[in-house]
Parts: C-alpha cells; structure tokens; sequence
C-alpha cells in the first residue's frame, strides 16, 4: 500500500483576476522507502502541491476536490489543531526551498531543532537538546555545530542543518523543495550524498521537488512530471529517461547539458509556460509543441497507463482513437 | 595570437577589510581578501573563454575587472593593444561601447522604474551612436527582436516587473548586445532560469555572438554547461586558474584534482549512468589567509609534503593545455 495517496487534488488560488489554477487534478503516490520526484519549471505548481500536501497554503488558495491520504486517512478531514500535532512534522515534514532563509537568524541551530521536537513529544528540555545535537551528527555536521548562529554557518552547512530539522521527529515522509538549488555544485554533491545516506540508513519514503532533472534522476525511484499544474508523465525514472513519451518529457530531458557522453546540441522549448489564469485550452502544451494537432487544441488528453506503471497525458499516444 | 580581443596580465584584486577603531590601531598588518591573485588569459575575437569555478573564488570579480567596474590592485588589462589601466574615465567611457556585460540576476539589473525601450535605448543614447530617436527606436526594436521578443511593440513599452524572468534576461541581453561590442563579459547569464528556458536563451546568445564575432567571457559554476558554451575554459580555485585549455581536453582529460572533482560533482542527468564519485571533504577555505603552497592542498585527496611549501606554477603540459599541480610539474 502507498505510504501517500493524492488522489485529483484540484487546488486554485483565488485572487481578483480569478482563479490560479495551480494544481488541476492531479493524482500521485509515494511507496514507503521510496522516491518520488516531482519535476517542472517554475510556476508549474510543484511547490503548491507540497503545501497542498502539508497544509501550509496561504488563505486564498481552497482545495476545490481530491482526497490526501496517508496511509489510507483522508489528511483533507482532520481538523487543523489534531493536523498540526500528529501530522506535520511528526508524520510528514518538509526541506523548505532556499534553507539560506529558513532559519531564525537570533536562535542557534540546535534550539530551533530542539524546538521541533518538544513541540511534538512529551520530552525534557535536556533530552530534546541532546537529540537536537545527535541530528546534527546524523546529517554529518560535529555536535558543536548545534550551540551556532546560522550566520556562523555555510551555505552547505545551513542545508544540512535544515535536512536535519526535517527529521527530528522521525517522520515517514520527508518533502524536499529544491533542496540543493542555491548551493555549488560540490556542496551540493555533498549534501546529495547525505540526503541518499538517510534515506537508506532510516528507510525515508522522499517526495523531491526540483526543477533540475539530474537531481531527479539520482536520487529518485519515480517521477512524476508537472506542467501547468497538471502531470504530463508519470512513472519509473529509468524508464522515462530511456523513452520519454511526452514531447514536453522529451524536450526537458534534452535541455540538459552533461559532461558525460558525446556532446549533443541541447534543445530548448520555445516559448513561455502558460498563464494559469487562462491556461490554453486542450492539451495545455500545444502552443509549445512541436507535435501539436488539431486535436490538442481541442480535446485535453487525459493520462493514461501506456505501459505498466508509465502514465502520460498526451494525444499523440492512444488518446485521439476516442 | 591573432586577433585577441582582450588580454589580462598577471590580474590581481585585493578587498581591504574594514577593521574598527581599536585594532586599527593595534594590528601591524591590514587584511585583505585575495580575491583575485595574479589571473593571465587572452580572448581572441569570436571566441567564447569559459571562466568555471564555486562561489567564492573570484570569477566575477575578474569578469568585473575586465570592464574595468573595479579598478585592478596589480596587473594589466589590454583590449586590442590599448592598455585599459592607463586611460581616464573619459576615455573608459568612450570604450565602453566595445565592452559590455551581462549580469547575473534579472530581476536586479533592470532598473524597475525604467520602460524596457529605456532600458535598452540608455546606452544608445549615452554612446550617441544613433543619428536621432527614430533610429533609436528602430535599433532597439532590432536588438528586441533578435532575442526572440517578437513583436517588439509589445514588450517595448512595459515595465520590468510584467516580464517573465526569462524575458528579463533577454532584455539584459539585448541591452548588451544594442551598440554591437566587440567583447562581453556573460557573468551566469542563465543560471536563474529554468532549465527549459535556459537552452533557449543561450541558443539565441551564442547564435547572435558568432554572427558579430563577439569575444566573449562566460561565467559560470556549472561545468556541464560551460562544456556546451566555450571553446576554451579556465577553472579557477581560490582567486588562481588551476587549469587552463581547450574545453573538450580540460573535461575528458582533467589533470587538476579539482578540476576531476568538479566534474565529478555534477549530477548527471541519465539514472542508469552511476558513477564512482569523488566528493571534496569540507568547503572552500578563507580567501583572507589562503593555505599556503598550493591553495587547493587542504582538500586535496594527492596532497603531497611539497603542495604544502611551494606553490605550483601554472605550465603547459599539453600544447595550450595549463596546469597548476605538482602532480604535474616535471622534477
């Protein structure tokens, strides 16, 4: 059984112009001890889908239909006191995006760690610090680190510090937003190796927000990609990789440069991502597809399983017979 | 060398730290943070010098003395046989319309108060290389255009701030390419955007770079992308070049260990390619007192008794190939 299931999740932001439609029925699922990596370019909706998930949503965003569930409990019917006290953090917990900014720059590192824990478990001030410093350990940093200033701190440092809140109360899910994008590519390396590290030392099931796809494809089972706040494929990593079935799978993949390999010429997506308050009607794709029909302009496509385990929403693969 | 547009000599940038009053006072030496220290590379026309490196360890701030945005400590920049140190501000203004530079972050760059045909007519207007506003407008409709913001009219007469960041950075761009220079300084023109974008962005910069022979000074922390941009690439570790050559020869046959561990370090964008990975221990040292001997020996996997005591020159191992090891010096 899937340790998470978002069924349809249909999530808006309602403002003056109208509705944002950032998350449009989406469904996707994360297996305990495993990865799942939601990829897309920004303003796709893979963040608000995070927050969808943790209930974190600023106040004009309303979840309009779908179901959360963990483990099989709807997380859509708990009340915000019982949520906040037996879910967030302790359940599911989250990398935020940028860590630079994520931490209290007045506290140390191992107070807004110990804080975390004594927030959710009936612990000692002692023992929530003593467990504060023995996260920093886990993630690879000396215990002293934990009496810090996070300006005392390095970038790759302060990412560590913030994996390590993520996991102060052993939750089941960990959700990481862009978790190495500010960092350079050695520290990011490095902080990769710790991420990798937990996840197998601690059995984490991992839920990877990025925009980059190489950090997608090395740390995660399966991948879920986002575009205009719906999946257009969804499936096995290596799979996708080897046969991308959506033009917009395809197009990302190869906008990639590598090191590795023969050098091949990078292709690029002309045009710019939708406006999602007037997503193009159809597939929301087709102004910027090469493979665009008539029917795309018309009919969206729904996603559908091609193979076992591989789902894409596009014409071009067994949707235009009906 | 034929055709070199740009050339630097032995640069070198110290930043003076401001200390307070009392160990003014007390303290017998000044501090300075080394940004840059004694950096040597030609640009010839036409070609794209890759300058890759983390955080930290002066690219920018050579890329910004190139332009002559910050005034050198030591060293000699000549753009094509007129030593830039020498001139006055006058006469740096002047050649300014041969160099330009784009900068990093479009959503700082552009000012917010300013019409995009501002923007881009600012330096038209300043190097009065249009006869009257007609033309003006039509050279920055061209420049508009030639960065795929087509029609011009319509992003013309907005403001930055209704722009998608990928169509701020081709405004940057424009701006920069408008008076037609013969040398660029592109400080990770495309870092902030999303990958679908990028190759767009770059696509059209390289295509209008090789159509005017620009000169060109990409920065970057990413390797696998100065791979795809440059001809030649300089790797630089703590304000120094470790190595230096033709970029398919400084990535398939890496002689630095840090350029092996850069090059290590990126992800690859493939799930069934797994690599043996040589991840660097700690983080890049303080540029204010350097490791002595070779400055990468702190973290480096071959260090030897010598890396600590003497530093390695930079020599040419391979013809035009450069490196700063003494793994490689000859004994």
């Amino acid at each position: 059984m899937p340790l998470l299931e978002v069924e349809h999740l249909k999530m808006y932001y309602e403002t003056l112009r109208g509705h944002v439609k950032a998350v449009d029925d989406i469904s996707l699922h994360v297996d305990e001890k495993k990865a799942l990596g939601l990829a897309g370019e920004s303003g796709c909706g893979k963040t608000s889908a995070a927050l969808a998930i943790l209930r974190l949503l600023p106040w004009n965003a309303k979840i309009l239909e779908g179901t959360i569930k963990l483990s099989g409990e709807n997380l859509l019917e708990i009340s915000d006191p019982k949520f906040r006290k037996e879910i967030r953090w302790k359940k599911i917990s989250m990398i935020f995006q940028g860590a630079m900014n994520s931490l209290h720059p007045t506290y140390t590192t191992g107070t807004q760690i110990a804080e975390a824990i004594s927030q959710h478990e009936k612990v000692t001030k002692e023992e929530a610090r003593e467990r504060s410093k023995k996260l920093i350990e886990l993630v690879g940093m000396d215990r002293s680190r934990a009496d810090r200033y996070p300006h005392e701190l390095s970038g790759g440092m302060k990412q560590r510090a913030v994996t390590a809140m993520a996991l102060a109360c052993n939750p089941d899910l960990v959700i990481a937003d862009e978790p190495t994008t500010a960092l350079d590519v050695i520290v990011q390396a490095q902080v990769l190796k710790v991420m990798k590290d937990l996840q197998s030392r601690l059995h984490l099931s991992m839920m990877v927000i990025s925009h980059d796809l190489s950090l997608i494809a090395e740390t995660c089972n399966d991948i879920a990609i986002m575009y205009a706040g719906k999946i257009a494929e969804y499936g096995d990593v290596r799979h996708i990789y080897k046969e991308p079935l959506h033009p917009y799978t395809e197009k990302l993949i190869t906008a990639f440069p590598s090191v590795i390999g023969p050098k091949t010429e990078l292709s690029s997506i002309p045009g710019f991502p939708p406006d999602l308050l007037k997503p193009p009607p159809g597939c929301r794709f087709h102004p910027r597809c090469p493979y665009a029909m008539e029917i795309c302009r018309k009919k969206e496509p729904p996603l559908i399983e091609v193979n076992k385990g591989h789902l894409v929403a596009c014409h071009l693969h067994g949707g235009e017979k009906n | 060398m034929k055709n070199v547009t740009i050339n630097a000599q032995g640069l070198v940038k110290h930043f003076p730290i401001k200390l307070g009053l009392f160990k003014t006072l007390v303290s017998k030496e000044n501090p300075f943070v080394h940004a840059v220290d004694g950096v040597s590379f030609h640009i010839a026309s036409g070609e794209v010098f890759g300058l890759v490196g983390e955080s930290g360890c002066g690219k920018t701030t050579t890329g910004r003395l190139l332009v002559r945005l910050l005034d050198l400590t030591e060293g000699q920049v000549t753009f094509k046989g007129t030593d830039l140190t020498s001139l006055s501000k006058k006469e740096m203004g002047r050649l300014r319309r041969q160099m330009q530079i784009i900068f990093q972050d479009p959503y700082e760059s552009l000012d917010p108060r300013m019409s995009i045909y501002d923007i881009i007519a600012e330096p038209v207007r300043i190097q009065k290389t249009a006869e009257n506003e007609s033309e003006v407008s039509q050279k920055v409709a061209k420049s508009l255009e030639e960065f795929g913001m087509i029609p011009a009219e319509e992003y013309m007469y907005r403001f930055a701030h209704e722009l998608s960041g990928g169509q701020r950075q081709r405004v940057s761009i424009a701006r920069a390419f408008v008076l037609r220079p013969e040398f660029i300084v592109a400080d990770e023109p495309v870092s902030m955007l999303d990958a679908s974008i990028r190759s767009e962005v770059l696509k059209l910069l390289l295509a209008t770079q090789k159509k005017y022979k620009t000169a060109f000074l990409y920065i970057t922390h990413d390797i696998a992308l100065a791979r795809h941009v440059c001809d030649r690439l300089a790797v630089m570790y703590l304000g120094k070049i470790v190595e230096k050559g033709s970029t398919e020869e400084v990535i398939h046959e890496p002689l630095h260990p840090y350029t092996e561990a850069l090059i290590a370090a990126v992800p690859v964008p493939d799930p069934t390619a797994r690599r043996i990975r040589v991840t660097l221990k700690g983080e890049v040292p303080s540029a204010i007192n350097p490791p002595t001997g070779c400055r990468f020996n702190t973290r480096c996997p071959h260090a030897m008794e010598i890396c600590r005591k003497k530093e390695p020159p930079l020599i040419e191992v391979n013809k035009g190939h450069f490196v700063a090891c003494h793994l490689h010096t000859k004994k």
